[in-house]
């Protein structure tokens, strides 16, 4: 793994296998009594939000107490159209008080890499999500997700997700969540298709490393796993499909198309999910949808990721060492 | 893992059986019948030592022996000194080790370090009636004070030297090799 | 007057001659030209061209001159080899009435680096809705001829109709800067692959090229003359050519940068890369070329945009579009298309020189270098090869996409009207 955790791209299969293998024992402390290590204590971590999502939030600030790591909580609350001085004087601001990692998520694409390349800071970066670029620990979080229910927890361990299809469904074009999904689950090996309607898929998706189709139901009845994305309400506006019902009818899952997937197959969302548009709540509701698991298993992979990003005197190369000292 | 030059055995496959057969007896004595007794392992060589006491002790007791792991690399003191490492398990046997007698087993006692994040760990884990030590070889050179309660084969040694167990669940074959540090580059002579 | 005897220069990248310059006249052109009560200036094989013209460039002032002044930016462009440049009417207040354009006239003669032929706004504050004053802009001190809303286009195709038509009563050119406003919302970058996977907003080429064919087709149908800002893609070099075919009095220009790079760079998310129009790819990057060497692109125009750090130190969304171009503009051409073999340095004179004077009517300017013309000359080491170090611009800004960049050739000497503005590549 390189410092900085920019982009799912960045991550070779076996950088995230030994992500994914490292959340698996993370997830074990949260059975435990003492949902606590000592990992990073006396280091620092700052969660740098210039947007809002308590969500996320709250997730990296979970697995920073359960390592143990000092937190401190930035909100720029609505200054996500804030010019860029701010962004480098606030992470100069916060470095000089000795941060060790900046989580950062920002409205701009491209702000975490910024961050990481710019020699504004000293600090690892965390990309918690920039623009409609990436949001890689999401993409993490997802895969850990598919890898126990289609693979199996203890059996997954080592395993990558070969051959598995993954269908996402919905606004690609304005997703960080599919692009960061798209390049992680094609470097660990399953075969991803995106469905949309075309006005909702960017120019130049052909050259990304999957399938795509405007047909839901034809794509249905071969995916291991349906990820279903957000579509806000504003971009019927823009004339990015004409009613939210014609949405729904074309690209909505709903019960009736739930059966036509496979037994195993299971559904999957990022949150916040927007009942009536893309999903329904039978679907929303029912056991084969993971949306639950995935808020539970996003600790745990943030915790993976800080402690190979930060638990050591330098990021974890593709294979961590084996243990030297007795 | 390299080779290590003039590597030699100092135990062989049956003097380990024979070592853990007779820690197993000194176990049953020292924890008299050994009834509230859980066996944890320190991954990876320890967990396989472990287990196989407890097959040991469970033909001496004929009663099933509670045995697990605990991986002590997030309590680590040295965490900080390289990359990070891959975490091990850590599985606690069903009834937990609240009020039982947490025999850890490991398989070099050298600077005593590994032992006290083991301590820590099981701290967060529960609340032990008491803990005991088994390792199959004491190389000395302790930095905590820290000691084994059953010892397979006291091995006095020298810091330039490295001591290197094998077992046959992971390496092929069990021995203990005492070698020399392969001198370090750069290092002063 | 001085008299400077410039010796042994490839006039135009021909055989080597001398030049005498007597005052602000060139005074004889030929070999072996007596130095007596000269200055010498050994040329030494260097290449001398015509003092380049720039019909946009961005000086401004007034109302930005934390990242540019009159002064600044002339001195930029004599370090470039320029001895014209057009300003740009976006400034604050945007350059819509005469007092405005005679304001930037007079800071140009002022500064004595380079002439500044102030370009006027097309439309009141730029906003498309009203004509400005183009008559009063015309018929001031500063006789502006070339109109533009540059930064924004004239986009109501009512507006653009009139504009094209109200200038010819006194021979004006309405200059585009085509972009269609609605395709361009949110517009950070090219669209394409790389838009695709970096998440930034994509500027369609279409979003050029429908304006660029709507404009062509105005003029045509109004029998006027139209000058498109900065052709950045393969599909508007095919309409402008199409439209020289048919007879449309349509010129063209394209800047250095669009003639080296592509949006590969933004994957950088440095802003330096963000310019208007974006960088497109390396198939609009050829294109454009090829059109420059056959005439279908008519000039090189710097589009010199000047920012302060401060509006390119920052996240990618936040900075501003723009580059500084007058200090590296030929060295860009030289390495596009005079290294390349596309074109000569005659046609680096041509496209530089002579056919932006024209555009722009720019008297004394862009004329042949012989005997009789006036003194304004640019001297190139073209065997130079250098690192780009931004350090070294008289510009006041320093947002340039070539930092660190080896490029070819290095203006040493620009006169203008005889009076030396840098020798050996220091200003006077």
């Amino acid at each position: 793994m390189q410092r900085h955790l920019i982009s799912a791209a960045d991550l070779t299969r076996d950088d995230a296998v030994l992500i994914l293998d490292t959340a698996e024992e993370m997830a074990r402390v949260a059975d435990r009594p003492i949902k606590k290590l000592p990992t990073l204590r006396g280091r620092t971590v700052v969660n740098l939000f210039f947007e809002d999502s308590t969500r996320t939030r709250i997730s990296f600030e979970a697995a920073e107490k359960r390592l143990s790591a000092d937190v401190i909580n930035f909100t720029a609350k609505g200054s996500s159209v804030s010019k860029g001085e701010s962004l480098k004087d606030t992470a100069q601001t916060l470095e000089a008080m000795g941060v060790d990692a900046v989580v950062i998520r920002h409205s701009a694409s491209g702000a975490p890499y910024r961050l990481a390349t710019s020699g504004w800071i000293d600090a690892a970066v965390v990309n918690a999500g920039d623009g409609t670029h990436q949001h890689p620990t999401q993409a993490l979080l997802d895969a850990f997700t598919m890898r126990r229910r289609l693979v199996g927890r203890d059996a997954g361990l080592g395993k990558d997700l070969d051959g598995r299809r993954i269908t996402l469904v919905g606004d690609i074009l304005h997703s960080r969540v599919a692009r960061s999904n798209v390049d992680l689950l094609h470097t660990l090996g399953a075969e991803v298709t995106l469905v949309a309607p075309p006005t909702l898929l960017p120019v130049g998706v052909e050259t990304w490393p999957c399938e795509v189709s405007y047909d839901l139901d034809s794509t249905l009845p071969k995916s291991d796993a349906v990820m279903l994305l957000r579509v806000q309400r504003e971009r019927m506006n823009a004339a990015f499909f004409p009613t939210e019902r014609e949405y729904s009818r074309r690209y909505g899952l709903d019960g009736d198309r739930m059966a036509k997937m496979p037994d195993h197959a299971i559904v999957m969302h990022p949150g916040p999910m927007v009942r009536g548009m893309e999903i329904t709540a039978e679907v929303a509701d029912s056991d084969r949808c993971t949306v639950v698991e995935q808020v539970t298993n996003g600790v745990s992979i943030r915790m993976a990721v800080l402690y190979l990003l930060l638990g050591g005197n330098e990021p974890a190369v593709s294979h961590a060492r084996p243990t030297e000292e007795k | 893992m390299d080779k290590q030059q003039n590597a030699r055995p100092v135990l062989e496959g049956p003097d380990i059986a024979r070592v853990l057969t007779r820690i197993a007896h000194e176990i049953v004595e020292r924890a008299k019948g050994a009834d509230d007794v859980v066996l944890l392992g320190i991954p990876t060589r320890g967990v396989f030592l472990a287990r196989r006491l407890a097959d040991k002790l469970e033909q001496i007791t004929e009663r099933k022996m509670p045995v697990g792991s605990l991986d002590i690399t997030m309590y680590r003191d040295d965490l900080r000194m390289h990359p990070p490492r891959a975490l091990a398990r850590t599985e606690i046997p069903g009834d937990g080790i609240d009020g039982r007698l947490v025999v850890l087993v490991d398989d070099v006692l050298f600077s005593g370090r590994t032992i006290r994040a083991a301590l820590d760990a099981l701290n967060d884990i529960g609340r032990p009636r008491a803990v005991q030590l088994a390792v199959l070889v004491d190389r000395g050179h302790r930095e905590l004070p820290i000691r084994a309660d059953y010892v397979g084969k006291n091995l006095p040694t020298s810091l330039r030297e490295t001591v290197k167990v094998q077992l046959a669940e992971e390496d092929g074959r069990d021995t203990v090799l005492l070698g020399a540090k392969p001198a370090a580059p750069g290092a002063h002579p | 007057m001085s008299k400077t005897l410039i010796r042994g220069a490839k006039v135009l990248g021909g055989e080597p001659q001398d030049v005498l310059i007597d005052g602000a006249v060139v005074e004889a052109v030929g070999r072996n030209l007596s130095a007596e009560g000269a200055e010498v200036v050994e040329a030494d094989g260097k290449v001398l061209l015509p003092g380049l013209v720039d019909l946009h460039t961005h000086l401004r002032e007034p109302g930005r001159e934390d990242s540019e002044t009159v002064l600044t930016g002339t001195r930029a462009a004599a370090s470039g080899g320029y001895t014209n440049v057009f300003a740009m009417a976006n400034t604050f207040p945007v350059a819509d009435t005469a007092g405005v354009v005679e304001q930037v006239w007079r800071l140009g003669q002022e500064s004595g680096y380079c002439d500044v032929q102030p370009i006027g706004a097309v439309t009141v504050g730029l906003e498309g809705a009203k004509l400005a004053e183009l008559g009063a802009m015309h018929e001031s001190a500063a006789g502006v001829t070339v109109f533009s809303d540059d930064g924004k286009c004239v986009h109501d195709a009512v507006i653009m109709r009139r504009a094209l038509e109200y200038v010819k009563a006194f021979g004006g050119v309405v200059a585009q800067h085509a972009q269609e406003p609605r395709l361009t919302e949110g517009a950070q970058m090219n669209e394409g692959v790389v838009s695709a996977e970096l998440g930034l907003g994509g500027w369609p080429a279409v979003a050029e090229e429908s304006i660029v064919a709507r404009d062509v087709l105005l003029a045509e149908h109004v029998g006027s003359r139209v000058h498109i800002c900065h052709l950045s893609t393969a599909g508007s070099v095919e309409i402008v050519r199409w439209a020289k075919s048919r007879g449309i009095d349509v010129t063209a220009e394209v800047t250095p940068h669009h003639l080296l790079l592509t949006d590969e760079l933004v994957r950088s998310y440095d802003p330096v890369f963000k310019v208007n129009p974006p960088l497109r790819t390396e198939r609009d990057v050829m294109a454009l070329r090829e059109a420059l060497a056959d005439g279908t692109i008519d000039i090189v125009a710097t589009d010199h945009a000047p920012h302060p750090h401060e509006d390119k130190d920052c996240e990618w969304a936040a900075a501003a579009m723009g580059m500084v171009g007058l200090e590296t503009a030929l060295s860009v051409v030289q390495a596009t298309m005079v290294d390349t073999g596309l074109l000569d340095w005659a046609g680096v004179a041509d496209r530089m020189s002579f056919k932006p004077a024209q555009i722009g009517q720019a008297t004394g300017h862009g004329r042949p270098v012989s005997a009789g013309e006036p003194a304004n000359l640019t001297l190139v080491d073209a065997a130079y090869r250098g690192q780009v170090d931004p350090a070294g611009f008289a510009s006041r800004s320093r947002n340039t996409p070539y930092e660190g960049r080896e490029l070819p050739g290095r203006v040493t000497h620009t006169w203008l009207r005889g009076k030396a503005t840098l020798v050996d590549g220091k200003l006077t």
